[in-house]
């Protein structure tokens, strides 16, 4: 028997406002779970698909639209760019690096990413099997690609032109899988790589043989530019560099993903406020519970203090019980919440979409925890403050 | 065994009890007479230590008192004194076991099973550690409640209105389980009653008086 035990006794005693205490509670510290499970893995993923990106150019158009197509391939591209005046750009003197990308088609919905090796090697890729493509029309797949198509080394397909899988397919112009990568947990696991070439080879009026084939650079056009910036102070010109050609628009990745999350920001703020509600909601039953079970167990707390128990001690017993509540609520609400993104992980998996696990842990969720603590502590604290005054004497006389 | 002198108690600007002079020796049994409102349930508590008199000493075991800080005095009435309600009072959330153990611990005293039990067979109802309060017959609730008041071997065993609302079978049980335990731990038995039946039996006798 101690203070532990003897809460525990109580709570078992009256299940069923044990039960709505623990699922309020529980409820509001799972959905808080989840969001800040999925919005720090999205902003991790986000981030680490732009790393290394310091501006993209691309046609005229929305910046954002420019970033989700070519960083993130979410988006159908603004359009594209001569092949000239992007050499022009990757030539420059603040330029460190530059990778052009080729869009437009995709296989069974992801897309086929015309590139140069360095993009692969952006990314620290491994090869899981084969080699990387070398000649027009051989295609490495990512490896969520290789996966869901069960397409293997040495395999044909077509591409479809636009994103979606209902496009019109250039069955003429088959592709040859030629490589696959490992997983790498970012934005090549879901996509098809192939040189540039290849994308042009496809759409051009009059396609020759694959071997033979030597594209005209000057009327020659890619989508984007990736650029990595030689120094910071080309963050002050290079934008305005590539803005001022009529043809070209630039766009930052840190801050369109900035951007983007302060819009999508304002739905989670609703959600977060709304799981606060319910732990507010939880820490107001945690109050009526204990204030209740306060004037049930009048003769209780007297019987205990004429066993022996201080006012301190019967205080503490309300308290334990106000903790013990709150403590196990917290620790339904944070196993749910990583139950519940795991199982919406799986669930966007099927939708290729982004990766989530439920199977990590961030430290916010200590403060998380601590925060319901606090609540259910702050909610036994005037019934236990009223256990402490209690006249035992007179309660005694009473009954 | 304890000691009260020049004790008076006002409660709301009245006087509901008045004691010049009462000395009791170790292992007595004495009754507290009186019609209701004398004041005895204020006597008890006085000398349990729940209600601190307006004005009067108190020494019980040797120990005075009014020196006692509060959470002290809780302490040494846990240590020393078992009190019987009229109403029992079993706490409902836990075992015969549990109701007994929590008084060890409430007490500050070791938790010892094996005197929970013994206690428990000493009274006829051994078999009953693991039932809950509400599966007991009054006999056995009363029980248990004798066995809680006595388990951590107190020197003053105080009970009030023990035997009202029994017929006299059960009214002379009551009575004979509380003398034999407090013998058993050589207590002070101190009895609150209006009951005449237990009147005969003990000599020692606190008339209290009536007051309007």
């Amino acid at each position: 028997m101690n203070l532990l035990t003897v809460s525990l006794a109580y709570l078992r005693s009256r299940l069923l406002g044990t039960a709505l205490v623990l699922t309020l509670l529980a409820l509001g510290v799972a959905t808080i779970t989840l969001l800040m499970l999925v919005t720090t893995q999205l902003e991790e993923r986000m981030q680490r698909d732009a790393r290394g990106i310091d501006l993209v150019a691309g046609a005229k158009g929305s910046p954002l639209q420019i970033i989700l197509s070519a960083i993130y391939h979410l988006d159908v591209p603004t359009g594209n760019i001569p092949l000239a005046q992007a050499n022009e750009i990757a030539k420059h003197r603040m330029v460190k690096k530059a990778i052009p990308l080729a869009l437009g088609d995709s296989y069974q919905g992801f897309r086929i990413v015309g590139t140069h090796h360095d993009y692969p090697a952006h990314y620290g890729a491994q090869l899981a099997g084969g080699v990387l493509w070398q000649k027009p029309m051989e295609a490495v797949l990512g490896a969520e690609v290789a996966a869901k198509s069960g397409l293997a080394l040495g395999a044909t397909f077509s591409g479809a032109h636009g994103l979606g899988a209902a496009g019109a397919e250039h069955g003429d112009a088959p592709y040859q899988v030629v490589g696959v990568l490992a997983p790498s947990g970012s934005v090549l696991d879901r996509i098809v790589l192939t040189g540039i070439e290849s994308v042009w080879f496809v759409h051009d009026e009059a396609h020759g043989l694959a071997d033979n084939y030597r594209p005209d650079p000057s009327e020659r056009e890619i989508t984007a530019l990736l650029i990595e910036y030689a120094s910071p102070l080309a963050a002050a010109m290079l934008p305005r560099y590539i803005n001022n050609n009529s043809e070209l628009q630039s766009a930052s990745p840190a801050y369109e993903t900035a951007r983007l999350f302060s819009i999508v920001g304002v739905g989670v703020d609703v959600l977060r406020g709304f799981a606060l509600v319910l732990i507010l909601g939880a820490g107001l039953s945690v109050f009526v519970a204990l204030y209740h079970a306060l004037e049930e167990r009048r003769y209780d707390l007297a019987i205990m203090r004429t066993l022996g128990a201080s006012a301190r001690r019967v205080m503490a017993l309300l308290l334990c019980e106000g903790l013990l509540l709150a403590g196990i609520g917290t620790l339904f609400g944070i196993a749910l919440g990583h139950v519940l993104t795991a199982a919406l992980g799986v669930a966007l998996r099927q939708a290729q979409q982004v990766a989530v696990t439920g199977w990590i842990f961030l430290p916010q969720e200590l403060w998380l925890a601590a925060l319901a603590l606090a609540v259910g502590i702050l909610a036994a604290l005037v019934p236990a403050w009223r256990a402490y005054r209690t006249d035992i004497a007179a309660t005694l006389a009473a009954g | 065994m304890f000691v009260l002198s020049g004790v008076r108690h006002e409660f709301d600007g009245k006087r509901v009890l008045d004691l010049a002079h009462w000395q009791v020796v170790r292992g007595e049994t004495w009754l507290v007479l009186g019609p209701s409102g004398s004041g005895k349930t204020t006597l008890l508590h006085i000398l349990a230590g729940i209600l601190r008199p307006s004005a009067g000493s108190i020494t019980v075991a040797g120990q005075n008192l009014a020196t006692l800080a509060a959470g002290d005095i809780d302490r040494f009435r846990g240590q020393h004194i078992g009190i019987v309600l009229q109403r029992l009072h079993l706490i409902a959330s836990l075992t015969v076991m549990n109701n007994l153990l929590l008084a060890q611990y409430l007490a500050g005293l070791p938790q010892d099973r094996d005197r929970a039990r013994s206690v428990l067979e000493n009274l006829g109802i051994g078999d009953k550690a693991d039932s809950s309060p509400h599966q007991l017959s009054h006999g056995q609730a009363q029980r248990v409640a004798v066995a809680r008041a006595v388990i951590n071997r107190p020197q003053l065993l105080l009970a009030d209105e023990p035997t009202s609302n029994l017929d006299d079978a059960r009214c002379r049980e009551a009575f004979e389980l509380l003398s034999s335990q407090a013998a058993a731990c050589n207590a002070t038995l101190v009895i609150a009653t209006h009951d005449q039946r237990i009147r005969e039996r003990v000599s020692n006798r606190l008339t209290l008086e009536a007051r309007a």
